[in-house]
């Protein structure tokens, strides 16, 4: 544990050590602001005296499905490119804690990014009366679906010491999340398969999870597959370090 | 200290070290010599738990790499090839890390950085971000991050390489001054270097072990230990017919002729001391004998020898 914090508190430092920070935050705030006010009907939404945040946190996967991999995708291409993957992996820790620090200080940055998206709820308090039960669901939705995401990355970072293929790879594998609840991928499946794999394939979409969350319902479920996909793709990011840690 | 058996590493096809088995103790500085791609590099990750070998183990201290990974890699200091670190944090900022993650208490923490910036002469610097340094404060911010645990074993993979003579002559100074207390295992091919530092010399080439012995054993294997270097005034009468029929003298190289002077090299039978009958020769013949020397043996030659011929 204490060699995760150590980890931990040196990569979040690294985040401010360049502009790259300011620079994503920047562009979150800016690119959530633009979705939500401009595509999103914000305004008619409060119109029509229902102020939600419905709009903005219906941007957010997108916005990380392009955001977040350009965080996680130096995690670990970043320490193979320079060999500091070296130093850090002959340093008395475990590949485990490893992986974790770098993780959760990604997820810790994320979620200092969504922090400054608080603004917004403050706004629709004063443009009408929300459900703020609602909107605090929304936040950690967003916050959890958004460590989703992170672990992804951090998988695909680990597999290559190219950045710009950690990038895209990430950014496919995310897609591929998100769309399992589309009609573009429902329809393929529902032709031909029964209705339990049609489940089984929605029940493995971001935007089943996150929709039944934004919409205020905590489910036990849905905590669960965040969870447990953020479980499975840092194991696998374990196992990738540990089995291919000098290629 | 480090007990090294059987090592062995694959590529896919590659074998990259081949049964290397070797063992350093305390108060050794052990030379790891070899040309570029003979496996130094790779035997060194294995040992310090970076990769996992073929077959074969390494101890530390009695712990297994692979059974006791955290044990072994608590003892070592390790400057990888290349000393990388990372660039956009600063030499302070890296050795605190590095101290917290070491587990020294935080009380000491600041105590031990600053002895090892003093031992490595990095205080000029530490504010500044790694990737402006020189190539020299780089390694050096390398080397201070693989002592700030004052550990028992360092591992050093070319830790000279890139320096400047100054700074060169500096860290084997601090090699040396380190030497008594702890077990060093460094890799160079700067042949020079082995006998002002270390005190054993293990050579390997093609992955597997040709040699291990202290540098004077390596030394008495070159052809020209004990072997005689001759300059004279031209015109004398001596050629190289005349020098091989001296006693002891199993062959004669003329190395150089230059200014009236010429310079004969004379390899003596089986190590037998040539210098006497030489002279008196010499002296019989009335040469102009301007310089007369005996060498001792020269590394390089001997690391040609055994490295290229793939005895
Ligand atoms: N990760 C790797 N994958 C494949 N081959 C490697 C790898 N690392 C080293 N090699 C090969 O193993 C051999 C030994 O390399 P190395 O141990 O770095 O040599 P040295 O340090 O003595 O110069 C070289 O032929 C090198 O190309
Ligand atoms: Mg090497």
């Amino acid at each position: 544990m204490r060699n995760t914090i150590t980890i931990f508190k040196r990569e979040l430092k690294s985040y401010f050590a360049t502009p790259v920070a300011y620079v994503f935050i920047i562009a979150f705030l800016f690119l959530a602001g633009g979705f939500t006010f401009y595509l999103g009907n914000f305004y008619t939404g409060t119109e029509q005296d229902q102020a939600t945040l419905q709009s903005f946190f219906g941007f957010h996967p997108w916005l990380y499905l392009f955001l977040l991999p350009a965080i996680s995708m130096r995690l670990w291409s970043e320490e193979r490119r320079v060999g500091t993957i070296e130093l850090l992996m002959t340093l008395p820790i475990t590949t485990m804690q490893a992986v974790m620090g770098k993780f959760l200080a990604a997820w810790f940055f994320a979620g200092i990014v969504l922090s400054l998206t608080l603004p917004f709820w403050f706004t629709v308090n004063y443009l009408g009366e929300p459900d703020n039960g609602v909107i605090l669901a929304g936040f950690i939705g967003s916050f959890l679906m958004s460590g989703a995401y992170l672990a992804i990355g951090s998988f695909f970072s680990a597999v290559t010491r190219n950045q710009i293929i950690a990038f895209v790879t990430s950014i496919v594998a995310c897609l591929l999340f998100i769309l399992a609840g589309f009609p573009l991928v429902t329809d393929a499946v529902s032709g031909w398969a029964p209705a339990s794999v049609l489940d089984t394939v929605r029940s493995f979409s971001f935007l089943t999870h996150f929709n039944n969350i934004t919409r205020g319902l905590i489910d036990l479920r849905d905590l669960i597959f965040f969870g447990t996909l953020m479980a499975c793709f840092l194991l696998a990011n374990v196992l990738v370090i540990d089995v291919k840690k000098a290629d | 200290m480090i007990e090294i058996r059987n090592l062995t590493k694959h590529f896919g096809n590659l074998t990259a070290v081949k049964d290397v088995s070797f063992s350093a103790r305390k108060g050794e500085v052990l030379g790891f010599l070899g040309p570029n791609g003979a496996g130094k590099s790779t035997t060194m990750k294995m040992v310090t738990g970076f990769l996992t070998p073929s077959s074969g183990t390494a101890m530390v201290d009695g712990f297994d790499v692979q059974k006791d990974p955290l044990q072994v890699k608590s003892r070592i200091g390790y400057l990888p090839e290349g000393a990388p670190l990372y660039g956009d944090m600063t030499p302070l900022s890296m050795l605190k890390f590095v101290a917290e993650v070491r587990g020294i208490p935080a009380g000491e923490r600041n105590g031990r950085i600053a002895d090892v910036v003093g031992k490595v002469h990095i205080e000029g610097v530490l504010d500044q971000r790694i990737d402006t340094l020189s190539k020299g404060f780089k390694r050096r911010v390398g080397l201070a991050q693989a002592l700030v645990h004052d550990p028992e074993v360092l591992i050093l993979d070319e830790p000279t390489d890139g320096l400047d003579p100054n700074q060169k002559h500096d860290v084997r100074q601090l090699i040396r001054e380190m030497a008594q207390e702890k077990c060093i295992v460094l890799s160079t091919h700067i042949l020079e270097e082995v006998p002002a530092v270390c005190t054993r010399a293990i050579l390997i080439a093609d992955g597997a072990l040709k040699f291990d012995g202290t540098p004077l054993e390596m030394q008495l294997m070159s052809r020209r230990h004990n072997a005689v270097a001759l300059t004279v005034r031209a015109g004398g009468g001596h050629d190289i017919a005349a020098l091989s029929r001296i006693e002891g003298v199993d062959a004669v190289d003329q190395v150089d002729a230059a200014n009236g002077f010429e310079s004969f090299l004379l390899y003596p039978k089986d190590d037998v001391a040539i210098l006497a009958p030489l002279s008196r020769v010499a002296h019989e013949n009335n040469w102009e004998v301007e310089h007369l020397s005996v060498e001792k043996g020269r590394l390089d030659e001997v690391f040609r020898q055994i490295t290229s011929t793939g005895a």
